[in-house]
């Protein structure tokens, strides 16, 4: 037996199928009797796997059309419309390549992202605006992302709630640099939820969440981002099933968002600028 | 092989690679709309250098190569990025903030912290299932670059997720 010391670089060899037929084997009888070697290797075999489950759900994904397009041919805009395209399935990518990773690894990581790549939580909450109708503002285009975001959630849908409404409000005012106060829609049959702190495009913005006896969730965002000190009337958008109400106030940027009828929505717009109005 | 054939193959081996060179740009920028960006640039490029590809050859390394050097230039002559809002951009800020899974979040932010050659070396390699010549000729460095690289970032890697202790691998036997 002439047999090399087996090194660090030969361990990482191993775990990515680098090694020839008979070092591999020196590789195993070293492993067999090294339980440091051993847990190196799988610390490395684990780090794979978790990060094959970090990006995995990429595979998932419906590609781009603009990529397919790229793909496809070397001119673009000559091949848009045209019928001699491949077919858009033509990505037989495997998901999981697992042949070279030991079977008898498992992962808490891994499970854990299999259950993310259903997509099952995400699904319902993404927004698709059709592609004749460009987000109207980043404004709306926000507030509606963080109502979809946030509305959904059962357990904490609030940092702050409304039973510590006087904290929320001196929290919000502080870190806005300016008077945030939830407006009261109880005469409209909303009652706060609560609020929390949000990034905006360049600094914080404050979400509140209001809901009826329903059960139906309503946000108003409030940004202190305007830096045009131009006002506006009133503007609506949709945003996929959200229906968004926005309107600029001196520095202040109102956006009202709620996946119900825009009469209705309109209504509740009209009674938060009232209040809000009474303050500033 | 005729031109149009040539052409034809050319773009179904093309298509058949977005997903994976997607999925690399990805955990490369961390920036979907910049990611996605990225994967165009590199199929635009790579049909004006057609003639670099060798028929029938693996067409893979080859558009990996291509968007490593596109990713070089970029980092190389940082500029403001300007996204526009768009149906892709808001996707991603739905799911980015939906990222809540403790463990995969805790692995993102460590894989951050790797010097950018270590991190795309254990992406080609981990990740995409390179082998550590077709990693080498990726990045234009020597197999036994990639070797190193590799030590040095599982390693690094090790270190990160032990100091942030929480993440929790479980072994079935």
């Amino acid at each position: 037996m002439n047999e090399r010391p087996i090194s660090d670089q030969d361990l990482h060899a191993y775990v990515d199928g680098e090694l020839s037929p008979a070092r591999r084997i020196e590789v195993e009888a070293w492993l067999s009797v090294s339980p440091e070697a051993a847990a190196q290797v799988q610390t490395y075999q684990e780090q794979n796997l978790a990060i094959k489950a970090l990006f995995n759900p990429l595979l998932n994904e419906t590609v781009p059309e603009r990529l397919l397009q790229a793909a496809r041919t070397p001119n673009r805009t000559a091949a848009a419309g045209s019928s001699g395209g491949l077919p858009a399935a033509a990505a037989p990518w495997s998901p999981w390549s697992l042949q070279r990773i030991a079977a008898s690894i498992v992962l808490a990581v891994a499970s854990a992202g299999a259950g993310w790549f259903a997509h099952d939580r995400l699904q319902p909450a993404i927004i698709t605006v059709a592609a004749n109708t460009p987000a109207a503002s980043p404004l709306a285009h926000q507030a509606a992302v963080a109502h979809v975001v946030y509305s959904p959630e059962v357990k904490r849908p609030v940092e702050v709630g409304a039973d510590q409404e006087e904290q929320l409000v001196k929290w919000l005012s502080k870190r806005l640099n300016a008077d945030i106060r939830p407006p009261r829609l109880g005469g409209l049959g909303y009652e706060l939820i609560g609020g929390r702190l949000l990034p905006g495009s360049s600094g914080p913005v404050a979400q509140f969440m209001y809901h009826d006896a329903s059960g139906q969730r309503l946000t108003l965002y409030v940004s202190t981002e305007n830096r045009d000190n131009k006002d506006t009337a009133f503007r609506f958008a949709q945003e996929g099933p959200v229906n968004v109400f926005y309107w600029i106030d001196g520095k202040f940027g109102y956006a009202l968002s709620a996946g119900i009828a825009k009469s209705e929505l309109a209504r509740i717009a009209g009674a938060v600028y009232a209040q809000l109005g009474q303050k500033h | 092989m005729t031109s149009d054939a040539r052409l034809n193959e050319a773009g179904q081996r093309m298509t058949a690679c977005i997903s994976s060179l997607r999925r690399y740009a990805h955990a490369l920028l961390r920036d979907r709309t910049a990611a996605d960006d990225l994967v165009q640039d590199t199929l635009d490029r790579a049909w004006t250098r057609l003639t670099s590809w060798h028929d029938g050859a693996d067409m893979r390394p080859w558009l990996f190569s291509i968007m490593h050097n596109l990713h070089v230039d970029q980092v190389r002559r940082p500029r403001l990025a300007t996204v526009p809002v768009d149906e892709e951009a808001m996707t991603v800020a739905v799911r980015g903030m939906h990222h809540d899974n403790l463990e995969l979040r805790d692995l993102d932010a460590a894989l951050q912290r790797l010097p950018a050659e270590q991190r795309e070396v254990l992406l080609l390699v981990a990740l995409e299932e390179m082998s550590y010549a077709e990693a080498a000729d990726v990045l234009g460095i020597s197999p036994g670059n990639v070797a190193s690289r590799l030590c040095r970032a599982r390693e690094k890697l090790r270190a990160v997720l032990d100091e942030q202790k929480t993440i929790s691998l479980k072994v079935v036997r």
